[in-house]
């Protein structure tokens, strides 16, 4: 494949060059790595937030920053890290470049659809911007914007909701575009069990970002009618009720936690075969799992709000239907796990990272049945050990899934190999940074610091100092990491079509694919993790050659 | 891929049938609301609106005429409103 051919020097529609051809194109590929450039920023932006945060922590009383500002940044942190990276990350940049390719077609169903995604993404994230310069300033909520505060503060949670609604539509025509590319688009010889399951993860977020959106978009209109016309929704002395507002709220944003961590588990079931040149085990089971965690997950939202005062027997239900989601959790890492079991492993990047998502993800996934259960829980809430908890699965799960396909696609996206060394010191220095700075608020939290206040008793500062050495220990490593796939751009060695050796149909098209992804119709396999026709070593295509 | 459903185009006669049936009901709707039926004149009014949903539903919006793709979207959407709204109930009923 020529460079001339990739769908970097031939722009859909035909005919624009340079900026327009991206700013106007309907191709999903470069719709996929415009999402990259935005989500990037913004991650940088929030990690560099967090940072701040922690580094204020590490020490009693003042260290960086005083308590009205700190309050700020816990907000923008929260929000931009959930609206503008975690839930966006691995959906809208490499379901955008891989979904279509994986479905054996040209394109999704709605381009258009699509590039108007992109541009209501971006303008959620000008509106959080303009908040920050904007009349007194960013809301000091944090990013549940809980009423009745949200309502009677005088920060710009006018504004920063309303970036918050933008973003949700984008999200939700980005999921209406993948439910209807999966049943209109597909390659016509593919049949359900022939879809790789990276796309089915897609498909079973999407249905939940279609369904569970519109609940937080309704809630954030609530908020600004009840900012500017005390309506009374959630006010007891009009007959509203404050709790009516976290019954809304968790609606979608527990549902949420799954648009997150979803795509991030069909990128391990994708990564996993691929190097213990193995089948995935339970093919079948991974994908009910996907189905039945997109339908539970949505069944559970009211246990955020045991203390909240609503009534025991919501609180019984709530516990008991939260113990339901462990089952397809569980189903997915034991398919992992079993399809290692005996395979042929090759330790690359994206494998580490993958194990890296694994463990953590369990810490994760257990320390949510400790919340789940209503007794622990009560002990527990709003404490440093829910702050660690939701950081195991949002950025443990699904940060790492991010950075494991970010190196896993890296050579498709771009054509081009990185250095394998550097990416295991950013990989291994990033995962145990992260141990030594979430691992402290576990035990933190157990000891009662509670979340999100400016400072605290004299028997916390061991933690929190040692949470902040982790803090930069985990920021250094993730830094390594980005600056060694940027340095690819400056070698540029060239990455076959299949640099890894593996058998869905994005691996069958040149590196980076042309504009219509295929040349010819494409061969589909009768089953996506078909490996016996695999050979070559991971190591003899790329390792030398870098 | 799941096959194209063929294009359906309603008649004129049918679709100002289906109108005309919606202007009855919501007459039907005035009509009931000057009747003090009790416990039942929420239940009667929402069950009237049910009725004319249904009609919007399967010939405006052509559900009548879709395939099992789109029902199943259909009944996965009217699921995840009951489960919201119902379960909400666990909690307000047993305040």
């Amino acid at each position: 494949m020529t460079e001339t051919q990739s769908f970097y020097t031939i722009s859909a529609p035909p005919g624009m060059h340079g900026i327009k051809a991206w700013l106007l194109t309907h191709d999903h590929k470069r719709l996929g790595l415009m999402y990259l450039a935005a989500v990037l920023f913004w991650f940088f932006v929030a990690l560099f937030l967090g940072l701040m945060l922690r580094t204020e922590l590490m020490s009693q009383g003042k260290t960086i920053m005083e308590p009205e500002l700190y309050n700020s940044v816990f907000t923008l942190h929260g929000v931009i890290m959930v609206f503008l990276f975690v839930i966006p990350a691995i959906p809208a940049i490499f379901g955008n470049f891989l979904l279509p390719i994986q479905l054996g077609t040209d394109d999704v169903f709605f381009p258009r659809l699509n590039l108007f995604s992109w541009y209501l993404f971006m303008f959620g994230g000008l509106f959080a911007l303009i908040s920050l310069f904007w009349g007194e300033g960013f809301p000091d909520t944090g990013w549940t914007f809980y009423v009745p505060f949200s309502v009677e503060v005088d920060t710009n949670v006018g504004l920063t909701v309303t970036a918050a609604f933008i973003l949700g539509m984008s999200s939700m025509l980005t999921g209406l575009n993948f439910v209807t590319t999966f049943h209109r688009k597909r390659h016509k010889d593919m049949g359900l069990m022939q879809i790789p399951l990276f796309t089915w993860s897609l498909y079973a977020t999407a249905w939940v970002q279609i369904l569970a959106t519109p609940v937080i978009s309704i809630t954030f209109v609530l908020v600004i009618l009840e900012r500017f016309l005390s309506i009374g929704l959630f006010d007891p002395d009009k007959g509203g009720d404050p709790l009516l507002y976290q019954h809304l709220f968790w609606m979608y944003s527990h549902p949420a936690v799954y648009i997150m961590i979803l795509p991030g588990m069909g990128v391990i079931s994708e990564i996993i075969p691929v190097f213990s040149r193995k089948s995935i085990f339970g093919y079948k089971a991974i994908v009910w799992s996907s189905m039945g965690i997109a339908v539970a997950g949505s069944l559970v939202w009211a246990h955020h709000m045991y203390t909240s005062g609503m009534s025991d027997v919501s609180v019984f239900i709530f516990s008991l239907l939260t113990f339901l989601v462990a089952i397809p959790s569980a189903v997915k890492v034991f398919s992992w796990v079993a399809t290692m079991y005996k395979g042929s492993i090759e330790m690359t990047p994206p494998l580490l990272l993958s194990l890296i998502f694994i463990y953590l993800f369990s810490v994760g996934g257990l320390t949510g049945l400790v919340l789940g259960a209503v007794g622990p829980d009560i002990h527990v809430h709003d404490t440093h050990f829910v702050v660690s908890h939701f950081h195991f699965v949002m950025f443990g799960g699904t940060g790492f899934a991010f950075f494991a396909a970010l190196h896993f696609w890296w050579p498709k996206m771009f054509g081009i190999m990185y250095k394998f060394k550097y990416a295991y010191v950013g990989s291994i220095l990033a995962g145990i940074g992260f141990l030594f700075h979430y691992v402290p608020m576990l035990i933190l939290g157990m000891q009662g610091m509670p979340r999100r206040y400016y400072d605290y008793l004299p028997q916390y500062e061991t933690g929190n100092f040692l949470a902040g050495i982790g803090a930069y220990i985990m920021c250094l490593g993730i830094v390594i990491m980005f600056v060694n796939l940027a340095l690819s751009f400056r070698k540029r060695v060239v990455a076959p079509a299949d640099p890894w050796g593996g058998t869905t149909l994005e691996w069958k098209v040149p590196s980076p694919p042309p504009v219509h992804n295929f040349i010819e119709d494409p061969i589909l396999p009768d089953f996506p993790y078909d490996f016996s026709g695999i050979t070559d070593s991971v190591t003899e295509n790329t390792d030398e050659r870098v | 891929m799941e096959k194209q459903e063929e294009h359906h185009i309603l008649s004129y006669k049918k679709l100002a049938m289906v109108l005309a049936t919606l202007v009855v009901l919501t007459g039907i709707t005035v009509g009931v609301s000057y009747v003090d039926l009790g416990f039942f004149n929420v239940p009667v009014a929402l069950a009237i609106a049910c009725i004319k949903v249904t009609f919007v539903l399967l010939f405006f919006m052509h559900l009548k005429y879709e395939g099992p793709v789109i029902y199943l979207s259909f009944i996965s959407t009217v699921t995840f409103l009951i489960i919201m709204i119902g379960f909400t109930f666990f909690d307000v009923a047993f305040r």
